[in-house]
């Protein structure tokens, strides 16, 4: 055991020895890495900022039901418990006026103009959660709503929702694609790049063999090297995509400024930067070990 | 220990480098093989640590038909010779005590047996005060050692040895004769493929001659 973590050891310092050796063919290597993953990783930050934008991380459709300004307070314990016994009711939030107001002047900016406005404009309002949430179901409810009293509105935010939906679906294939070409970038790099090791270290892996070296033996280096160019580009990425995150909430933080909002775009979470590391670590390697198997195969016996 | 049978090496291009041999050669032997150059010397010791495979015939190491091993078998049957070759093999890059740590890493000894061993193998070949000299300040016979304390600071139990002495004068060659010796004496079996008449007759082995790929004694 305690061998085997020195062999590992070695490995790993003959692997940082080895990309100290070349610096500046390491560096372009790993920024080309870097700015592969950059692309994909901008695009799911942007993909994950308006998707926390939307306030709903899966959109489900939801009913609005605004009643009459002029609707009592018993009147709306009257739809109230109308709506609690519906039976194609899963949940319903209650809205009182004085709350939409102070929401209202809390997150559109318009407080001056709210304010000069003297009275409250706003009705109370129900956000209902349907059982179903087909779009046939929804606007059975919606006309089964209208009908009561002092219902002045109802509204259905299904269509909005799906198109945001629709918009995200696409932006995740984006994602995805873009994400499989370039993983593919990094894969070929990295093979090339241990290919050319192989051949420059050709006599060293002779003699390696001739003395009773096992292929898993030479191939670890490789692996090694592969697994940190994929994670020192990985983390390349991710720094590329937080410096134009940088750039971009110097620009918004103006622009919101304006309409009196905050907006700011967020960097990758936590996990997410994990599974960025563990993921260019893994293709590195993985193209390490096909150009090492593939290579180290012409040193055996004839 | 080491077993050749009816064995038939052929290049591509048809040049028969070995016709038909059959060899014996018993545990702790010496043994020299000789016969001017291209008769064959070098194939058969490649044969034997499966860096070459016979075309027909077998050969066996150990009991081990050598010829169908599986590729990831042939690395531990390696690990039972200390291999020189012709042109050394050094790596110029790496100390002589990186040199000589080489086997032992590949091996996987633990660092401290490890270091051990390579000084004890340095010493016997008197290296032991240039362990981090780079080996082209080395002279030809200071070169020729360190591949000895390469090939059996692992303690094979055959020594393979291809024209141990090509390239060294006289007295450098007398030196490594009884280098060698001192091996055999040990237990160690010891195969040296030479045209060097002088070194032969100073070891007194058992010899097999090799006239253009057969045994002609």
């Amino acid at each position: 055991m305690k061998n085997w973590l020195r062999q590992h050891g070695l490995c790993f310092a003959g692997a940082i020895a080895q990309l100290a050796r070349t610096p500046l063919a390491s560096l372009l290597n790993i920024g080309v890495i870097g700015v592969a993953l950059a692309l994909p990783l901008a695009f799911y930050v942007v993909l994950v900022n308006v998707q926390n934008l939307s306030h709903d991380k899966s959109p489900v459709p939801q009913v609005s039901l605004f009643l009459a300004l002029d609707a009592q307070a018993a009147d709306t314990r009257e739809i109230e418990s109308l709506l609690k016994k519906h039976s194609s009711v899963a949940k319903i939030r209650y809205i009182s006026r004085d709350q939409a107001l102070a929401d209202l002047k809390a997150k559109s900016g318009l407080a001056d103009v709210i304010g000069a406005l003297g009275g409250n404009p706003l009705p109370d309002g129900f956000v209902i959660d349907a059982k179903d949430n087909s779009a046939a179901a929804l606007e059975s409810l919606r006309d089964e709503f209208k009908k009561w009293p002092k219902v002045e509105h109802v509204q259905l935010d299904s269509a909005w929702a799906r198109r945001l939906d629709a918009a995200l679906q696409l932006g995740r294939l984006i994602v995805l694609v873009l994400g499989a070409l370039l993983a593919f970038a990094l894969v070929a790099v990295t093979f090339n790049t241990i290919r050319l090791q192989i051949v420059t270290q050709r006599d060293e892996i002779e003699v390696a063999k001739l003395i009773g070296a096992t292929n898993p033996f030479i191939r670890r280096p490789f692996l090694y090297y592969g697994a940190l160019l994929g994670l020192a580009g990985g983390l390349t990425g991710w720094l590329i995509t937080l410096g134009g995150l940088h750039l971009l909430n110097g620009r918004l933080s103006g622009l919101s400024d304006l309409y009196g909002a905050r907006l700011r775009l967020q960097h990758l979470s936590m996990p997410d930067t994990l599974s960025l590391c563990v993921f260019a670590a893994a293709l590195g390697w993985l193209g390490a070990w096909l150009s090492a198997s593939g290579n180290l195969a012409a040193f055996d016996p004839q | 220990m080491v077993s050749f049978s009816q064995v038939t090496k052929r290049y591509p291009g048809g040049f028969e480098a070995l016709k038909a041999v059959s060899l014996d050669i018993q545990p702790g032997e010496m043994v020299v093989i000789t016969g001017h150059s291209g008769a064959g010397k070098s194939t058969l010791l490649k044969l034997m640590a499966d860096i070459e495979r016979p075309n027909t015939g077998t050969v066996l190491v150990n009991g081990q038909n050598v010829g169908t091993l599986r590729a990831s078998a042939i690395p531990f049957l390696r690990r039972n010779f200390g291999l020189m070759f012709q042109d050394h093999k050094l790596l110029y890059d790496r100390s002589v005590y990186q040199n000589v740590m080489l086997p032992l890493n590949i091996i996987g000894y633990g660092a401290e047996d490890a270091a051990k061993r390579v000084r004890a193998a340095l010493d016997k070949v008197g290296l032991l005060g240039k362990e981090k000299a780079l080996p082209v300040t080395l002279s030809g016979g200071e070169q020729q050692r360190l591949a000895i304390a390469r090939a059996i600071v692992h303690r094979p139990s055959i020594l393979l040895a291809d024209e141990p002495t090509a390239n060294l004068d006289a007295a450098y060659a007398a030196e490594l004769g009884e280098l060698l010796r001192s091996f055999h004496q040990v237990g160690v079996t010891v195969i040296i493929a030479t045209h060097d008449e002088q070194l032969a007759a100073r070891l007194q082995p058992r010899r097999i001659v090799l006239d253009t790929g057969r045994v002609v004694s």
